[in-house]
């Protein structure tokens, strides 16, 4: 056992810390470019930054060389997030479009399309969304509604997306329809790409409960898409979704927010239950810090074994699942426990007036979202069960069921 | 990054499954579990040593194989898994560490080789009565040349041949290697949650004992070894919880009702997910526990706590909710989930119970955070 990097590994982790030290700043040393999410400012630092990923060759690790890949083995992506992560790089606005939407368009896409939008995408010119979930079709996303209706060489779509990450400054999206309803839920879906800016296409944020707007809903209403925009066969949207989705497990990670070494600082300025001495000798409050400082560093641990695998050339094993379970979870713990630590003051969300720039009551509101979003905790716990345990599928009641058949409630 | 055991150390790991598979199947332990009379696998004690297993560790020049300690975990977790009613962890995990670290040349040279050869059983004497111990709350005496006291439990304490014994000598607290087949030794049978694996009061009563280590360092040694136990009882609590978490996936999909296995039910399927997660958590901490036992780094002692506390949790949540898998069933004598719920408590508390590793893993942490 060892935690080196391979002699080929140690010197890619050179050239890509080389390359973020000119790039961009150490992590939390940029306070505007975090403020600026989601403006135009922000977006236009993002594109040029992916601009210069794409010119050192950082962008598309482990693509093939003819879509303007590297053509390396997946520990070099892992690499290469790693040295990332520890600077101020905006990166955010990519993660979707290149971890997702485009692998599915190198996988289903015509040699044309490929050659027209994979190129773009890498070197950050054009952003991409991803439109499958709906108001009423997120865990069972196969039950989703937006229709589309062929006519002549193009197809018309009428329906509702929502959670769409960056759909209001996306150029292109994919999008998963129902184009039979006659036929079973999971046969009847079709999946195309299209122009956002499309006439009848309309996107509105969601008002989150943290009080911020990261995502959209996206409105469809007699929007044409050609037909040739198709991807994959038609009814064969299900299969072409799993490859998107396949791919969405590897996109998303990392810390989420404070940990055991936060609420340990914390826990050092302010006062136990007894009243006396400070709550980091309380022995109840000692007792979970041990508890979350075991599960943080089992999902890092997990994470060099993830690393290992990759790095030997093997597909990573289950453990990779396991991450957004725990985080999620300590992140809500952590912060509940943070907060009334800091009793009735706990109520204060004002940066500048409560403890450690209010990242815990931040966090606090951010928590519930991290459980939902990218698969549910119970999704998540069903994969566990049945690709990891092998454990039976759920009896499929609309498995043989034509979609407009099924009852649907609100 | 190579954050796994390597492909020899893997295949010690089937092979070691494959003989335990065969030679400790839940029948033998059942068959020490339900004799009052039998407090080990004298066989299974035999066959492993002739394998070398005893002597994985152990230096070649004391008789042993001289392969490191990632071999002796991945030894450990076939015997959790396994259920193994022999006294492998108190001999090696315990015993074989504290002489290791703090023996004399000549105790060394005494003592090992009979371990290798399966000629020495040890077991490691610190318990007292109810409640951690503690320098302050010690009452077994120590003289440097005998011992007086009764230490209770000691697991493995009715069939070993050596313990080492912590004790007052003076003011400060030393560590005793004593012959428990010399005079001034008697041992009782103790009733256990786990009968599989034999325990004992034993009483000194002016029996003849040499120091291990220096006088008056013996608290800071056994903290030492029982680091080094945490890491390797954390391979061993892994194997069981892996089994209890295999035996309830089994369970869940061949049992039915409502028409229907109940493996196909989220309830069932959540809680075993529950058990995954944790046994991954665990699986990871103890890698690294692993990591710095072989390298002996300096992270040991925190990597250790880490260990020892996800492991604790993983295997009592898996021993529980295999038995709620099952159902009735599992609260049969005949079936044998009871097996793995005993000996999860065993090992959750031989060598120190969570709080105390959880306020260690604090205060450990807060060292490295002041360094």
């Amino acid at each position: 056992m060892d935690f080196n990097d391979s002699p080929e590994e140690a010197a890619f982790r050179l050239k890509a810390r080389a390359f973020m030290e000119k790039t961009c700043k150490p992590k939390g040393a940029d306070k505007a470019l975090a403020q600026e999410l989601d403006g135009k400012e922000f977006l236009a630092a993002a594109k040029a930054y992916q601009k210069k990923k794409a010119e050192a060759g950082f962008a598309g690790i482990t693509w093939a060389k003819e879509q303007g890949g590297q053509a390396l083995p997946p520990i070099y992506s892992v690499i290469f997030g790693q040295e990332e992560s520890k600077f101020d790089a905006p990166a955010g606005p990519f993660a979707i479009g290149l971890g997702m939407c485009i692998p599915t368009m190198i996988a289903f896409a015509t040699d044309a399309q490929k050659k027209r939008y994979v190129g773009p995408a890498l070197r950050g010119e054009e952003i991409w969304c991803q439109l499958f979930s709906e108001p009423a079709a997120g865990s069972d996303v196969a039950g989703l509604k937006t229709r589309a209706v062929r006519d002549g060489d193009e197809w018309v779509v009428n329906g509702q997306k929502v959670w769409t990450s960056g759909a209001h400054y996306s150029d292109y999206g994919i999008l998963l329809v129902r184009t039979n309803p006659d036929a079973p839920k999971h046969k009847g879906l079709t999946m195309f790409f299209l122009d956002m800016k499309s006439p009848g296409v309309e996107v509105r944020p969601i008002h989150q409960m943290s009080g911020g707007s990261n995502f959209n809903e996206v409105y469809f209403t007699d929007v044409r898409i050609p037909h040739s925009q198709m991807l994959g066969a038609e009814g064969q949207g299900w299969n072409v979704a799993l490859v998107t989705l396949m791919n969405e497990r590897l996109a998303v990670g990392g810390s989420p927010g404070p940990d055991y070494a936060e609420i340990m600082d914390l826990a050092r300025r302010l006062p136990a239950a007894d009243g006396q001495s400070p709550l980091i000798k309380d022995q109840a409050f000692r007792a979970k810090l041990a508890d979350w400082y075991v599960k943080s560093e089992g999902y890092k641990l997990t994470k060099f074994r993830t690393q290992t695998a990759l790095s030997k050339g093997e597909t990573p094993g289950p453990e990779a699942s396991i991450g957004k379970i725990l985080t999620a979870n300590g992140l809500q713990d952590i912060t509940n426990a943070a907060i009334e630590a800091e009793d009735h003051y706990g109520i204060i969300s004002d940066t500048a007036l409560a403890p450690m720039e209010a990242v815990f009551q931040q966090s606090y509101m951010w928590a519930p979202g991290l459980r939902i979003a990218g698969g549910t905790d119970e999704i998540l716990k069903n994969i566990i069960a049945e690709r990891v345990l092998g454990l039976p599928g759920d009896v499929r009641v609309d498995k043989d069921v034509a979609y407009k058949d099924l009852p649907t409630g609100r | 990054m190579n954050f796994d055991f390597s492909d020899d150390q893997k295949m010690l790991k089937d092979q070691a499954r494959k003989v335990l598979a065969d030679k400790s199947s839940t029948k033998a332990v059942r068959a020490v579990l339900e004799d009052a009379g039998t407090s080990f696998d004298a066989g299974l004690w035999s066959a492993v040593a002739e394998l070398g297993w005893l002597g994985v560790s152990i230096p070649e020049e004391y008789g042993g194989l001289g392969l490191g300690k990632l071999e002796l975990c991945v030894l450990a977790e076939e015997m959790g898994r396994a259920l193994a009613p022999i006294p492998f962890s108190s001999t090696l995990f315990y015993f074989t560490e504290a002489v290791l670290l703090a023996g004399s040349e000549a105790q060394k040279q005494a003592v090992l080789p009979n371990v290798a050869a399966g000629a020495v059983i040890g077991c490691f004497a610190v318990s007292e009565g109810p409640g951690a111990p503690s320098p302050a709350t010690l009452r077994c005496t120590f003289d440097g040349a005998a011992l007086n006291g009764v230490k209770i439990p000691v697991t493995d304490g009715d069939c070993a041949t050596h313990a080492v014994v912590l004790a007052k000598e003076g003011a400060g607290v030393s560590l005793a290697l004593v012959d428990l087949n010399g005079p001034g030794v008697s041992r009782k049978t103790v009733k256990t949650l786990d009968p599989s694996r034999g325990h004992a009061e034993i009483t000194f009563t002016n029996a003849k004992a040499e120091r291990l280590g220096p006088a008056g360092e013996g608290w800071d040694i056994a903290e030492r070894v029982l680091d080094r136990a945490a890491v390797l009882t954390a391979f061993e609590q892994i194997g069981g919880a892996d089994a209890c978490l295999e035996m309830a996936v089994d369970y869940a999909k061949n049992r039915y009702a409502f028409s229907r296995q109940i493996g196909s039910f989220q309830a069932i399927k959540h809680k075993l997910a529950d058990m995954y997660v944790a046994n991954q958590v665990a699986r990871s901490n103890a890698y690294f526990g692993a990591w710095a036992l072989s390298t002996e780094a300096a992270e040991l002692p925190l990597a250790a706590a880490a260990s020892r506390v996800a492991a604790i949790d993983a295997y009592h949540l898996a021993a529980k909710e295999n038995i709620q898998a099952h159902g009735g069933m599992g609260f049969t004598w005949d079936v044998d989930c009871h097996l793995f719920y005993r000996r999860a408590k065993l090992l959750a508390v031989q060598g120190g119970a969570a709080p105390v590793w959880k306020e260690k893993l604090v205060q450990r942490l807060e060292r490295r955070n002041a360094a």
